[in-house]
C-alpha cells in the first residue's frame, strides 16, 4: 500500500483546487480565439471556476468534521480548511468582479490575468488545506509566483515594474529562509507530516537550540509573508504598484493565506513550544501597529496609506495569537473574513476612480467624492469606518473580539497599546473621509461604475454592516473554523 | 398600537433612522423635499416619545418600558433597552432638542440638505440609543456610532476651522471611549455578563476595591471627556464655536449630559468604594471648572466661544452636584442638566439668530440690538437670566439645589459650596456683561441699524424653551418626582438607611422662599 502514490479516493479532496485549476487553463486556452472586445469572456470563465470551486468545497462540508486526510496524510480537509476555503473563494470572485473594467482601461486584457488570479487561489488552497511542508511549500510558491507576476502586469508602467521587482527579491528571499526552517524540521523530525514534527518538536526542551532556529527561521518567512513589521519593507511599493484589483488581491486573500499558514504551523509544529513564541509575536504585533500607524500618517497616496494600514491591521490580527486562546483565534478567523471584505471594498472605491488620464490613487483625486459619486463616498465612508473599527461595523465586532481575548488572558497592556492605536488610524482615514466630503470637487466627468463593480461594492457593503449589526453568524463560522485546534 | 405599546422605546429610538432611511430615497436636488422630510421625522420623534410623559410610572424603582431580545449570544450581548428617572429626562431633553434644533437649521443650511438631515437623524439615535441602552456592547455601539455624524456636521456645515475642530473632537472623545472599551471588557469578566441591570441589581461587593478603582479610571475618561470637566475640556470650545447653530444645541443641550449621565449610571453605583477614594479629585476639578470656565468666558471676543466655556462652568455644577454624593446633590445635578440643555441650546440659537443676520459672531460687531429688535431683546434678557441662574427661572433651581446638596456634606460641604458660589456670581458677570455689550446703548454698527426682528420660525425655536425654563423655574416638583427614586437607588450605596432615618436636613418649612423639592 505504501507504494501507491495515491488512490482514487483521494481525488474529491482535492476538487476545489482541481476545479480552479482546470478553468484556469481552460482560459489560456480559449484566450486566444477571443476577439479583443470579447476579452471579458475570461472574467465570466474565471467567475465560473470560482463558483464551481465553491459548489466542490460546499460538498465537502458534511464530511469536514471528520477531518478527512488524503495523498497519504499530506492533505486534510478539516473545517478550518473549508473556512479558509471561501473566503479566498470570496476574494477571487471580488476581484474578478473589479478587474474587468480595470483591465479594459489599462489595455491589458489578457487571459493569463485570470488564469494567473484561480492559480493564486489554489496556492491559497493548498496553504488552507496541507499538512505537510512540501506541500505547504508548493502552494506558497504556486500563490507567490502568481502574485509576482500579476503585480508587474502593467508592464508599461514604472511602478507596477519596480513592484514587482522588489517583490519577486524580496519574496523569494523570505521563502529561502522558510524553506531553511522547514529543512531543520525535517532534520528534527525525520518527517514532512506535521503530525510526526509535533511529536518530535515535544519531545525536546523548549530552549532546545535547533528548535529555536527553525521557529525563528519558519517565523521570519511567515512575517515576510504577511507583511508583520520588520519585515514590511516590499509591502508599500507592491501595493502602490501593482494593478489596484491586485493590491486588493495580496492585502486580503494572499495575507489571509500566509495567516492560514501560519495559524497551522504554529498551532501545530510549535504547539508545544508556545512560551518561546509569546513574546517574539506581541513584540512582532506591537511593531506592526506602530510603524503601520505612524507611518500612514502622512501618505498621500491612497493605495500607499492602505498598504501601511493593513500592516497595522497584521498587528491586530497577530495580537489573537498572542491571546491564544479558543476566543484570540475566533477573533483572528472573524477578523480575516470580515477584513477580506471591507479592505476589498476599500481598494474597490480607488478602483472605480480609474479612468483614462487619472489613475485615481492620489489622496487628492478623493476631493469632492460626495459631490461627483455620493453612493461611492457613503460606501467608501462604511469601508473606512470599518477599517478604523467604529461601530456598527464588522471592523469593530472584530476589534473588540481581539481586546476582549488580550483581556481574559490577562494581556492588559497589551490590549491598552491596541485600543489606543486606534487614534491615528481613526486621524488618517479621516483624512480620507476629509477629502471626500469637504473638499472641493474638481471639474471632470462622474466614476462611472459598471454593473460588476456595483455588484462586488454591493457584497462588501454588505457584509461590512450585516457582520457589524448582527454578528452572530459570523461569529459561529469563525468558531467552527478553529475546531480542529480544540478538538483534544 | 399593540406594538407600539411592548416596544415604545425602540419605536422612540428607531423613527430618526426610519426618516434618514426613507431620505435616501429622494433625489439629492430636491433640497426642499428634504427640509421638509428632517423637519417632518424631527418632530415625530418628539411626537412618538410624548407618550412617555404619562406612561412613566415615578413610583417605580427599576427600568420601565424594559425590552429585551437576543443579539450576540456568543458574545453574551443582547438587545436590552429600558430607561429610568434619570434616563427618561434625557430622552425627553434630547427628543425636544432634537426636533427645536432640526427646525432652526431651516434656513441656516442652504448647502447639501440631503446630508444634512439625514446625518442629524442619525445623530438623534445614536443619543437616544446612549440613553436607553441596558446592555454594555449596545450602549458602546451606540456612544461611538454618534460620533460620526457629529463629526460631519461640524467638519462641513461649520466655519471657518472646521476640520480642524472635527477631528480634534472625535479623536478627543475617542481616546476616552477606547479605554471605557476595555473597562467594558474587564466588568464583563468580572460579574460574567454584559447587562447593566444585573449589575446594577447586584449586591454591593461584585467587584473588589482594587478591580473598581482600576475601572473607575477607565471609565473615568470617557465621561470626564464628554462633560468635559476640567483638564479634558479644550476641545469643546472649538467644537461648539465651529459647529453650525444646530450641532451646537445638539453639543451643549445632550451630548454633555451623556457623561454626566455615565457617571450617574455607571461610576456611582457600580464603583461606590473607588467613588468615595477618588471623591476629592472630582470636586476640585469640578471646582476649578467652575471658577475657570467662568473666569475664561470674560475674556472671549466671540459670542459663540463665550457660551462654549460657560458649557464647562456650567457641568461644572452638574459634576459637583454628583459628586457631593447627597440626594440633593444628585437630583440638583440632573435638574441643572436639563437647564443647561435648555438655557444654553437657547443661547446657541440666540447667536444663531444673529449671525444668520450678520454673518459675525464677533461681541464688537454689535451693540444697541434692542433698537432694531426689541422682541429679540426681551427673549434673549430671559434665556440669560436663565442661564445666570435667576429666581423663578430654571437655572435657579438647578444650582440652588445643587448648592444645599453640597451644603450637606459634612465637614467641608460649606467650603466646596462658597467655591461654588463664586462660579455663580461670575456666571452673571459674564453673562449680562455679554447682554450689555450686545444689546445696549446706541447702534453702533450702521450695519446693524435695520436687522429684521425675530420671525415666526426662530419663535417656534426659542418660546418652547422659554416656556420649559419658568415651567421648572416655577414648579418644578415633577421632575424631582421623577427623580426620587433613582437618586434613592444611588444614594444607598453612600448612606444606607438615609431614607428610613429621620431626614437630615431642616424640614421642607424652611424652605418656604424657595422652590423645593418634596422628599418622601
Amino acid at each position: 500500500m505504501r507504494d501507491i502514490l495515491f488512490q482514487i479516493r483521494d481525488i474529491p479532496l482535492i476538487l476545489p483546487e482541481l476545479m480552479l485549476a482546470f478553468f484556469g487553463m481552460a482560459i489560456l486556452l480559449t484566450d486566444f480565439l477571443l476577439e479583443k472586445e470579447q476579452k471579458s469572456w475570461n472574467a465570466v470563465t474565471a467567475m465560473m471556476g470560482v463558483i464551481f470551486s465553491g459548489l466542490s468545497l460546499w460538498i465537502m462540508y458534511p464530511s469536514a468534521r471528520a477531518g478527512l486526510r488524503g495523498f497519504r496524510g499530506t492533505i486534510v480537509t478539516d473545517q478550518f480548511f473549508i473556512f479558509f476555503g471561501f473566503i479566498f473563494l470570496a476574494a477571487t470572485a471580488l476581484v474578478i468582479l473589479l478587474s474587468a473594467r480595470y483591465l479594459e482601461i489599462e489595455g491589458e486584457q489578457h487571459g493569463e490575468y485570470y488564469a494567473l488570479l484561480l492559480f493564486a487561489t489554489v496556492g491559497m488552497m493548498l496553504l488552507a488545506c496541507g499538512n505537510d511542508l512540501i506541500v505547504l511549500f508548493i502552494g506558497l510558491e504556486t500563490m507567490a509566483i502568481s502574485f509576482y507576476v500579476l503585480t508587474g502586469f502593467l508592464r508599461r508602467d514604472r511602478r507596477s515594474n519596480e513592484g514587482a521587482l522588489k517583490y519577486v527579491l524580496l519574496g523569494a528571499f523570505s521563502s529561502a529562509i522558510l524553506a531553511y526552517g522547514f529543512s531543520i524540521l525535517y532534520g528534527i523530525s525525520g518527517s514532512t507530516n506535521l503530525e510526526d514534527i509535533e511529536t518530535a518538536v515535544a519531545t525536546r526542551p523548549a530552549t532546545d537550540l535547533l528548535v529555536l532556529l527553525a521557529l525563528a527561521t519558519v517565523a521570519v518567512g511567515l512575517f515576510f509573508k504577511v507583511a508583520a513589521v520588520p519585515f514590511h519593507q516590499w509591502a508599500p511599493d507592491v501595493y502602490e504598484g501593482a494593478p489596484t484589483p491586485i493590491t486588493a488581491f495580496v492585502s486580503v486573500a494572499s495575507k489571509t493565506a500566509s495567516f492560514a499558514l501560519l495559524l497551522r504551523l504554529f498551532l501545530t509544529v510549535f504547539h508545544p513550544i508556545r512560551v518561546d513564541w509569546e513574546m517574539l509575536v506581541a513584540a512582532v504585533a506591537v511593531l506592526s501597529m506602530t510603524v503601520g500607524n505612524i507611518a500612514a500618517l502622512t501618505q498621500n497616496n491612497v493605495k500607499r496609506l492602505l498598504a501601511y494600514s493593513s500592516i497595522s491591521h497584521v498587528g491586530y490580527i497577530l495580537l489573537g495569537l498572542v491571546a491564544g486562546n479558543e476566543l484570540g483565534l475566533k477573533a483572528m478567523a472573524f477578523y480575516l473574513l470580515v477584513y477580506a471584505f471591507f479592505n476589498t471594498g476599500a481598494f474597490a472605491i480607488v478602483i472605480i476612480l480609474r479612468r483614462k488620464g487619472l489613475i485615481g490613487d492620489e489622496l487628492e483625486d478623493m476631493n469632492g467624492l460626495i459631490e461627483r459619486s455620493p453612493g461611492a463616498a457613503i460606501l467608501m465612508l462604511i469601508f473606512l469606518l470599518s477599517l478604523a473599527g467604529i461601530p456598527p461595523t464588522a471592523g469593530f465586532i472584530g476589534k473588540l473580539l481581539i481586546f476582549w481575548a488580550l483581556i481574559e488572558t490577562h494581556h492588559v497592556v497589551l490590549a491598552v497599546l491596541a485600543v489606543l492605536y486606534i487614534l491615528p488610524a481613526v486621524y488618517y482615514y479621516f483624512r480620507i473621509v476629509a477629502a471626500m466630503w469637504v473638499s472641493k470637487a474638481p471639474e471632470g466627468p462622474r466614476p462611472r461604475i459598471s454593473l460588476a463593480q456595483a455588484l462586488a461594492l454591493g457584497i462588501s457593503v454588505a457584509v461590512t454592516l450585516a457582520a457589524g449589526v448582527y454578528p452572530e453568524p459570523f461569529l459561529r463560522l469563525a468558531k467552527y473554523s478553529i475546531l480542529p485546534f480544540f478538538r483534544s | 398600537m399593540q406594538f407600539y405599546d411592548s416596544h415604545i422605546l425602540s419605536v422612540v429610538l428607531f423613527t430618526p433612522v426610519a426618516g434618514a432611511l426613507l431620505m435616501l430615497l429622494i433625489p439629492r436636488d430636491n433640497a426642499a423635499a428634504h427640509r421638509w422630510m428632517g423637519n417632518l421625522f424631527g418632530f415625530l420623534g418628539l411626537i412618538v416619545s410624548l407618550p412617555l410623559l404619562w406612561r412613566f410610572d415615578v413610583h417605580e424603582a427599576g427600568f420601565q418600558f424594559l425590552e429585551t431580545h437576543e443579539w450576540i449570544p456568543s458574545i453574551g450581548a443582547r438587545y436590552t433597552l429600558g430607561i429610568d428617572g434619570i434616563s427618561f429626562l434625557m430622552v425627553m431633553l434630547t427628543t425636544v432638542l432634537g426636533a427645536i434644533s432640526i427646525l432652526s437649521s431651516w434656513s441656516a443650511i442652504r448647502k447639501r440638505e440631503k446630508e444634512y438631515y439625514i446625518l442629524f437623524l442619525l445623530l438623534q439615535t445614536g443619543m437616544l440609543g446612549v440613553f436607553m441602552s441596558l446592555d454594555f456592547v449596545l450602549f458602546y455601539v451606540f456612544w461611538e456610532v454618534m460620533l460620526v455624524p457629529m463629526y460631519f456636521l461640524i467638519g462641513v456645515w461649520g466655519s471657518e476651522r472646521r476640520l480642524y475642530a472635527a477631528i480634534k473632537f472625535f479623536l478627543y472623545t475617542l481616546a476616552g471611549s477606547v479605554v471605557m472599551l476595555l473597562a467594558i471588557v474587564a466588568i464583563y469578566f468580572n460579574a460574567h455578563t454584559f447587562d447593566i441591570r444585573t449589575i446594577l441589581e447586584a449586591p454591593h461587593a461584585l467587584f473588589s476595591v482594587q478591580l473598581q478603582k482600576w475601572l473607575f479610571w477607565g471609565f473615568f475618561f470617557a465621561f470626564a471627556i464628554k462633560v468635559p470637566m476640567f483638564p479634558f475640556h479644550t476641545w469643546l470650545p472649538d467644537a461648539h464655536t465651529e459647529a453650525p447653530t444646530a450641532g451646537s444645541v445638539i453639543l451643549a443641550g445632550v451630548l454633555l449630559k451623556m457623561g454626566t449621565y455615565g457617571f450617574m449610571r455607571f461610576s456611582l453605583p457600580m464603583f461606590p468604594d473607588a467613588t468615595t477614594a477618588f471623591r476629592w479629585i472630582m470636586i476640585l476639578l469640578s471646582i476649578i471648572g467652575i471658577i475657570y470656565g467662568a473666569l475664561v468666558c470674560m475674556m472671549q471676543k466671540d459670542m459663540k466661544k463665550l457660551i462654549a466655556y460657560s458649557s464647562v462652568s456650567h457641568m461644572g455644577f452638574c459634576t459637583l452636584g454628583i459628586f457631593a454624593l447627597t440626594p440633593l446633590g444628585l437630583s440638583g445635578s440632573v435638574i441643572q442638566q436639563v437647564n443647561h440643555g435648555i438655557s444654553t441650546g437657547a443661547l446657541f440659537l440666540i447667536v444663531g439668530v444673529l449671525y444668520e443676520r450678520r454673518h459675525t459672531r464677533l461681541i464688537s460687531e454689535f451693540g444697541g440690538l434692542s433698537t432694531p429688535m426689541p422682541n429679540f431683546a426681551a427673549v434673549y434678557m430671559i434665556v440669560t437670566l436663565s442661564s445666570l441662574g435667576m429666581p423663578l427661572l430654571n437655572g435657579f433651581v438647578g444650582e440652588f439645589t445643587i448648592l444645599r446638596g453640597v451644603f450637606e456634606v459634612p465637614v467641608y460641604g460649606m467650603r466646596w459650596a462658597a467655591w461654588g458660589v463664586i462660579g455663580v456670581v461670575l456666571g452673571a458677570a459674564y453673562l449680562l456683561w455679554l447682554y450689555q455689550r450686545v444689546m445696549f446703548g446706541n447702534v453702533t454698527n450702521p450695519l446693524n441699524e435695520h436687522l429684521p426682528d425675530m420671525n415666526a420660525r426662530e419663535y417656534a425655536t426659542l418660546l418652547p424653551l422659554v416656556a420649559l425654563a419658568f415651567w421648572i423655574g416655577l414648579y418644578p416638583k415633577p421632575l424631582f418626582r421623577v427623580l426620587d427614586k433613582p437618586v434613592e437607588q444611588l444614594i444607598k450605596h453612600y448612606s444606607p438607611g438615609y431614607y428610613q432615618a429621620p431626614p437630615l436636613a431642616p424640614a421642607p418649612s424652611a424652605s418656604g422662599e424657595s422652590p423645593q423639592p418634596e422628599r418622601k
